[in-house]
């Protein structure tokens, strides 16, 4: 039971020797065990994460704790190198990967005293909205074998089990499965949020430049974000703090970014807080409770005083179109390294250099991936260029001016849906391709990643499916703590229940909410065993 | 009865109705200030929480109109579009040869074909005037150029471990087969 805790009380259950970190990794260890047929992992770095307990559990004796976060169990999404450990990033290029090197991000948080789970299953390259184009298996949603999902639509989990969302598919089902307290997850156009909202936990993608890149394996360099999957908006915060600031290995990070968050404030006025409803968010294929959910969050933040109006961004169904040409194009451009010759994969042609580079790259890339390059390089050829990628980035500017003119009038935070639905069965999923399913589920995300703007993705509720559904809060460039903090007014009103599995049943142990008196208190939780 | 054992006997009762109800546990405390709160919704929730099963989450209860109803995308008409570009053979050839990678199949060509469709939708848009945008960091706290470093080595020394990662080396060489060979047109395959 202990891993339905938030993060934050497991901290203090730490501190206050209830638990000790090699029992809480072991206990997840045994739980990502159990829930193996997720498919979530891709490595589970055992041995590592037993010696990390056993130092995070030598310092706390000695009450030398290295911070908030210190003997807490993490897991990273498979894209982001670190040392020793393979990073395959579900490819068979880099099947046999290991890198010489931590990215930045991993090193901070094994600084901080973190312990590494393992890395976790993702589409191709981060190719994807479903994670299920990975090399090593598509991942389940845990919400498919609860006794809701099962209950509501009557369906076997075995044969009809819904899709994780992607690309981090791993690093939320990891965390919605209480493998582990929070998850690394990267976010190009959508792909920490979707699949935050689909497995029913927090997602939060940072603003462009705030947190280092270094080690991340890129997809597209202008909109590539580390994302953080956490069960709960304050610990999204605190993984935040400890991420964020310049880092000299990545040159687009902000030299001059706001002072790390410590916490999120706990008093502000809702009426001085201007919520936004951007008109254009109700996309064709928009599911009924989606919006329903989108209205009664909407009412919530009325009802308690904030300023709700609706606002216009005229060029959001433009922004898909424009999204696709970009990434495909630079996607073509990062894909080149992947020659054979230095690292990963490589063919046994040895005819000419070309050869072996292009059956090096026909037996690393799976069609995903190949697709994509192939229309990136048709987007960047000469005759189109103009035609097509140019266009693209006028586009964006435009994206990008209607985005700041919506926030240069004042108002503080805009409240969206995230994705079209709940969970998609895989069965459904796998009806269209890759590109089509990236082109209907990236629709609210992507817009996000190209103007660079803080994103955060809170539960709200389940569906008459009994799967989760999330919403999506955007805030202004490096207003990352004020959204935190709407987020977290959200997700005190919602109260969304976490997943309890059925083999937990006869655990008996529940959690009993003090309401806050006003919105602006923190949630207390207090464990009462039965 | 003591508040811990009253709030314990509720939450059996729901934990025995089942996942189909609202799932928020309360306590008698927070029975009072819901109240407080708001004695309509309360009652309602309070009612329905405990003896029917109810899908309150996504009730539609006092619908703002600040959410549309329906969805507002104009669609993008054919005609809108300009003329469907042509893929020839030879523009496939050029492309395998640029990008490295081969075609799967001809479903392939049919997915390049539909993602160039799909871009052509960016031409409804008027861009007259409008200035490319590279990146985001314009929007940066203080615009600026990016942030270089001094060119002095801070870090290396680790030919080894680099070399390690390849599959074919000598010595300090990365092996490669030979070069200026232009890989062989389908027709020559």
């Amino acid at each position: 039971f202990i891993q339905r805790l938030l993060r934050i009380e497991v901290s203090l259950a730490l501190k206050e020797g209830r638990i000790s970190p090699t029992e809480l990794c072991r206990k997840c260890l045994n739980r990502i065990k159990k829930t193996h047929h997720l498919n979530a992992y891709i490595t589970v770095s055992e041995e590592l994460a037993l010696k990390q307990a056993h130092e995070a559990e030598s310092r706390l004796s000695k009450g030398v704790s290295k911070g908030p976060l210190d003997g807490i169990p993490f897991a990273v999404k498979d894209n982001f190198c670190t040392e020793n450990i393979k990073t395959t990033c579900a490819s068979n290029m880099l099947k046999d990967y290991t890198p010489p090197y931590n990215a930045t991000v991993v090193q901070k948080l094994l600084d901080q005293g973190a312990v590494l789970m393992g890395k976790t299953n993702l589409d191709e390259f981060a190719m994807g909205s479903g994670s299920t184009d990975s090399a090593f298996g598509p991942v389940r949603n845990p919400w498919s074998y609860e006794a809701a999902y099962r209950e509501k639509s009557g369906a076997d989990p075995d044969a009809d089990w819904v899709i994780a969302g992607g690309s981090s598919g791993g690093s939320a089902a990891a965390v919605a499965s209480l493998t582990s307290f929070f998850s690394l997850g990267s976010d190009t156009g959508g792909s920490t949020r979707n699949p935050g909202a689909l497995c029913g936990v927090v997602a939060l993608k940072p603003t462009y430049g705030l947190v280092s890149r270094h080690g991340l394996i890129p997809l597209v360099n202008s909109m590539d974000v580390p994302g953080i999957i956490t069960r709960s908006v304050h610990d999204a915060a605190t993984v935040l703090g400890v991420l964020q600031g310049h880092d000299v290995k990545d040159s687009t990070t902000v030299t001059d970014h706001p002072t790390p968050l410590t916490g999120l404030p706990d008093d502000f006025d809702p009426r001085n807080i201007r919520v936004g409803i951007p008109k254009e968010y109700h996309g064709p294929g928009l599911s009924q409770e989606t919006l329903a959910q989108w209205s009664r969050v909407a009412d919530m933040f009325e009802q308690a005083g904030f300023q709700v109006e609706q606002v216009s961004l005229p060029h959001t169904q433009h922004s898909i179109v424009c999204y696709h040409v970009l990434c495909h194009a630079e996607v073509a451009s990062n894909m080149a390294r992947f020659d054979g010759l230095e690292y990963g994969h490589r063919s046994d042609v040895s005819s000419s250099t070309e050869a072996m580079y292009a059956a090096t790259r026909h037996g690393g890339f799976n069609d995903v991936v190949r697709g994509r390059i192939l229309s990136g390089n048709y987007f960047l050829l000469k005759q189109n260029y103009e035609h097509y990628f140019v266009k693209a980035q006028q586009v964006r500017r435009l994206i990008n001016e209607d985005f700041r003119r919506v926030f240069g009038s004042g108002v503080d935070v805009l409240l969206t849906p995230t994705t079209l639905s709940d969970a998609m069965r895989h069965t459904d999923f796998v009806q269209e391709d890759n590109r089509t399913r990236s082109a209907q589920e990236d629709i609210f995300t992507q817009p996000a990643n190209m103007a660079g703007l803080p994103a955060v993705s809170v539960p709200t509720a389940l569906s008459s499916r009994g799967l989760p559904i999330g919403l999506q809060l955007i805030g202004p460039a490096f207003q990352d703590r004020s959204l935190l903090t709407v987020a977290q007014w959200i997700e005190q009103k919602v109260g969304f229940a976490p997943i309890r599995y059925h083999g937990d049943a006869g655990e008996g142990e529940i959690r009993v909410d003090v309401l806050p008196s006003t919105p602006t208190v923190w949630e207390k939780n207090y464990l009462i065993p039965c | 009865m003591s508040v811990v054992n009253y709030a314990r006997t509720l939450q059996k009762v729901i934990l025995n109705i089942g996942p189909r109800c609202y799932h928020r546990w309360v306590t008698t405390a927070s029975v009072a200030l819901r109240i407080r709160d708001s004695k309509q919704n309360f009652r309602c929730r309070l009612w329905c929480g405990l003896l029917t099963p109810v899908h309150y989450q996504y009730s539609t209860e006092g619908n703002t109109s600040k959410v549309p109803s329906v969805a507002t995308w104009e669609p993008v008409l054919e005609n809108q579009l300009p003329p469907a570009k042509q893929v020839p053979a030879d523009l496939v050839d050029k492309l395998e040869r640029l990008a490295l990678v081969d075609f799967p199949n001809q479903e392939g060509l049919v997915c390049l074909k539909k993602a160039i469709r799909f871009a052509d939708q960016l031409h409804v848009v008027d861009t007259e005037g409008v200035d490319p945008m590279d990146s985001v960091l314009e929007n940066s706290l203080s615009f600026r150029a990016l942030y270089l470093r001094e060119d002095v080595v801070a870090e290396g020394d680790c030919a080894d471990r680099l070399l390690q990662l390849s599959k074919d080396t000598v010595e300090e060489y990365f092996v490669a087969p030979p070069g200026n060979i232009p890989l062989p047109g389908r027709e020559e395959c």
